[in-house]
């Protein structure tokens, strides 16, 4: 019973001992998050607008039905999403949209520092999933 | 002309003012450790379970008593409607005065010769101090009754009754334990016991004081674990047993009356740890020359073991608690003193 007392007591010791933290100290200090994070959205731009093409295909996937996209055709005839927007709030960062994207035009960056003050801020527009 | 223990009758003037002084020396010190123990015991607690405790207020969180102390300052002070008022707000008053005054008969150092006079370092030595501080650990139990009786709370009072059936079993072992003690120093003072362990052990090995531990290890193992047992602390805390009673005795209390519940515990773990140091470590005596710094060191040897000991194992169930009061450390500490008795007689 002693020999279980002091193995208790030693193993609590050596974790005393300095280099044994494994806390982050979060706001000054973050962790490296993985390159297959699936954190918040990106529209990739390419050249002088974005790379989407309006094809609807990430709307239809998406379970949360949080995304909503609007088409449009510029004056190059080239098909554009007029309106784009992802509601965090639904959204559930599985990643379908980015996998059915034929163009590759969404991305999931390692952002994942999105709390917020107001519902209207979780709305993400384009122009916010440009940045 | 001989010096003399300064007292009331030889210099009345100069007595009030060593004994306000060292009453206030000792409320302040005692003050002080209860308030960083508090910080030590979150941070030793916190690394010990590879975290870090606090870190944020000031440095390595140093100031965090402070903060808490404000905080709890701020709280509004919530009365049940179906509490007992009376003795809702006397309970812990009455777990916190027992266990500061009796750092009165704790000696903290060797007498201080000013002039024709002797100042004893400590505030009162008793020639009962042993008895004295039996009674106020005994007082204590009526602070958590009180608290879980005046509550009105289910929890409350489980925890009130499983404290005062813990103490009253532990009590008795623990002071069996310490009779070995009084019958090697035979003295019940705590002046008196020190001064019996100066000196190297036995008398003849040089290289060891004769402390109590070296002659009553039994006694002291004892002691250390009823007296865990008797202030509440883990793996004995079964009073205010969180998986299982919420907070116990203090469930309905908020404000700066939990606060005194909390000084209380650790005013009584300094003082279960200057017993324990006087007793069996020899007090303010080694092993370096300065009293003071003895003592509080070994103080905080025992302070820092307890708060080890909380980060290390479970609480026990009630019925082993019960169990090894009654049944291991009873005829255990009795066997001592029957064995202590023999050698003593035979000794002699």
């Amino acid at each position: 019973m002693f020999k279980e007392f002091v193995k208790g007591l030693s193993i609590t010791f050596k974790h005393l001992l300095p280099g044994h933290s494994t806390t982050v100290q979060y706001p000054k200090q973050k962790l490296e998050v993985s390159e297959r994070f699936r954190g918040l959205h990106r529209l990739v731009p390419a050249h002088d607008r974005e790379k989407c093409v309006a094809c609807y295909l990430c709307p239809t996937v998406c379970p949360a039905k949080c995304i909503t996209v609007e088409s449009a055709e510029n004056e190059k005839g080239e098909k554009y999403p007029r309106v784009y927007k992802i509601d965090l709030l639904r959204c559930i960062f599985c990643g379908y949209c980015v996998e059915a994207c034929p163009v590759e035009a969404l991305e999931m960056t390692g952002n994942y520092e999105l709390a917020n003050y107001k519902r209207e801020d979780f709305t993400f527009t384009k122009e916010r999933l440009l940045k | 002309m001989n010096p003399e223990i300064l007292s009331l009758s030889n210099s009345p003037a100069l007595f009030v003012l060593a004994m306000l002084v060292k009453i206030l020396a000792v409320f302040s010190v005692t003050m002080l450790i209860v308030a960083w123990a508090t910080w030590t015991e979150r941070k030793v607690i916190g690394h010990m379970q590879t975290r870090l405790g606090p870190m944020q207020t000031g440095w390595h969180g140093l100031l965090q008593p402070i903060a808490d102390g404000l905080k709890l300052f701020f709280k509004e002070d919530i009365i049940p409607a179906e509490a007992s008022k009376v003795p809702f707000i006397l309970a812990p008053m009455m777990i916190l005065i027992p266990s500061l005054i009796t750092a009165a008969v704790i000696p903290f150092g060797p007498d201080l010769k000013i002039g024709n006079y002797i100042i004893p370092m400590q505030i009162t030595d008793l020639n009962i101090g042993m008895l004295y501080i039996l009674a106020m650990a005994g007082l204590g139990v009526y602070g958590i009754v009180l608290a879980g009786w005046a509550s009105n709370s289910k929890y409350s009072l489980l925890g009130g009754i499983r404290s005062s059936a813990q103490m009253v079993s532990y009590e008795l072992a623990a002071g069996l334990s310490i009779v070995a003690v009084f019958m090697l120093s035979e003295t019940l003072s705590m002046r008196g016991i020190v001064v019996a362990q100066t000196g190297p052990l036995w008398g003849s090995i040089g290289f060891l004081p004769n402390w109590y531990i070296f002659s009553q290890p039994l006694a002291f193992c004892l002691f250390v674990v009823c007296g865990l047992a008797e202030i509440n602390r883990t793996p004995f805390d079964l009073p205010e047993a969180e998986t299982e009673l919420v907070s116990g005795f203090c469930t309905e209390y908020s404000s700066m009356k939990y606060a005194l519940f909390f000084m209380a515990e650790y005013a009584n773990m300094i003082v279960i740890s200057a017993i324990a140091a006087t007793l069996f470590l020899g007090g303010w005596y080694g092993p370096t020359p300065w009293g003071v710094v003895n003592i509080l060191g070994k103080i905080f040897a025992f302070m820092f073991f307890f708060i080890w000991l909380r980060a290390t194992f479970p609480r026990v169930r009630y019925d082993q608690l019960m169990f090894m009061g009654w049944k291991v450390f009873l005829p255990l500490s009795l066997a001592n003193i029957v064995v202590t008795g023999l050698v003593v007689v035979i000794l002699q």
